[in-house]
């Protein structure tokens, strides 16, 4: 019976101006412009957006997690990135 | 696969879990912990969707234009539950169609609360107040279970919660200020629904064959009888506080325990209500059969408009 399933719809919000969008969930719809209409019924029934993405499942490409530590593990052994790295004379407090 | 790569990763899953980890979709999970979180949502979206069945009754009855809105919005929450939680269901990897046919085949089943009438308007009032009470005991905990979408899902559905046990409260609590054919209309929907309600938190724990695995994976967090007694000293002070009774004479307080003592709740009752046999569960089923039925030709009729727009 799945064959007329409607495609299924990440959803990003964005809760207010200055903020980024915020992945909330999924929902299925036939088309693009249904998913916005749905995403603004299911996920902001309480003005918690002013701005809506939706983007079809099926075009998300992820990192895969079983391989995450090799994959993340470059950026772990540069300590000099992080500013408590460094030493700093007597006397400088805020820098 | 190799029962030594087996037990590794389970041994690392299970250290995860002990450390809080949150568990996200593409993460390695053993099978039987996918399959019951598929169990485990899925129900509990059916439950939030059948759920809007009862209460849907009286819409169209609500005795107010206040009350008709307040109801209005609070079964459109419960729908918008259970959107939420069948996608958080599609993130194990099931399709959201064929979750919702395995209820309509009977192969998985739904709170036993909404297989119940909503025979007054009071009645609107006892769900609310404790049906959705109960629920919302149940839930909080579930905000911190193990698997990454099921927890995320709880925060924003207890969010929405509180308003619909307070508006049930307040019904209850209006009808008691009431005449007396008011009040007794009040303690008859509370006298038809307590029981049923503490049932909602399952079998008692000796009977309970999940939860000790589940318990251990941090998808649940207390057991069914921590959560009843909890349920039970939450809403006694609330019945006293507008002159309800609560049908059981066993119910009092114990001062040693630190809890309210409760009489054995009629656990055939219980099995033959999930077991199909409850006053409305054929009656719920059908409706749902029914909708997805009567839906049929408008989803048909989006998607060929969608698929020729997409060519075009
Ligand atoms: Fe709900
Ligand atoms: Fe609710």
């Amino acid at each position: 019976m799945s064959s007329n399933e409607w495609p299924l719809w990440e959803v990003f919000i964005r809760s207010k101006q200055g903020l980024n969008h915020k992945h909330v969930g999924s929902l299925r719809a036939s088309d693009a412009s249904m998913a916005i209409q749905n995403a603004r019924d299911v996920y902001t029934r309480r003005s918690e957006g002013i701005s809506i993405w939706v983007v079809p499942s099926s075009l998300i490409i992820a990192s895969d997690p079983s391989e995450m530590d090799a994959f993340f593990e470059p950026s772990d052994d540069k300590v000099y990135r992080h500013p408590t790295f460094y030493n700093l004379p007597e006397g400088i407090e805020h820098m | 696969m190799d029962t030594l790569i087996q037990d590794k990763l389970e041994k690392e899953f299970q250290e995860k879990i002990d450390k809080d980890i949150k568990i996200e979709p593409n993460d390695w999970m053993p099978e039987s912990y996918r399959k019951t979180l598929i169990r485990q949502i899925s129900q509990h979206a059916h439950s939030e969707i059948v759920g809007m069945l009862p209460e849907g009754n009286w819409i169209t009855r609500a005795p107010s234009l206040r009350r008709k809105a307040v109801l209005l919005a609070k079964v459109q929450d419960e729908a918008g539950h259970g959107l939420y939680l069948y996608s958080a269901t599609e993130t194990l990897g099931v399709s959201r169609e064929d979750t919702i046919d395995d209820l309509h085949a009977g192969k998985v089943k739904y709170s036993s609360i909404f297989n119940y009438p909503t025979l007054t308007w009071a009645d609107i009032g006892a769900i609310g107040w404790l049906v959705d009470g109960a629920a919302i005991m149940n839930q909080v905990p579930l905000c911190r279970t193990s698997y990454g979408p099921y927890a995320r899902a709880m925060v924003k559905i207890c969010k929405e919660e509180s308003f619909h046990q307070r508006q049930g409260y307040e019904i209850i609590s209006n009808l008691m200020k009431g005449t007396e054919e008011q009040k007794a209309m009040a303690q008859d929907a509370v006298n038809r629904f307590w029981w049923p309600s503490l049932m909602m938190f399952g079998p008692s724990d000796a009977d309970s064959k999940h939860t000790e695995q589940s318990i251990r994976w941090r998808i649940k967090r207390h057991t069914n009888d921590e959560l009843r007694q909890m349920f039970v000293d939450a809403t006694v002070p609330q019945a006293e506080l507008i002159g309800l009774t609560l049908p059981d004479p066993a119910l009092a307080w114990n001062e040693s325990r630190g809890h309210y003592d409760f009489g054995d709740i009629d656990w055939d009752e219980f099995w033959q209500v999930v077991g199909g046999n409850g006053p409305c569960n054929k009656e719920r089923i059908e409706a749902r059969i029914k909708a997805k039925k009567d839906g049929e030709w408008v989803r048909e009729a989006a998607l060929a408009y969608a698929k020729k727009h997409q060519t075009n």
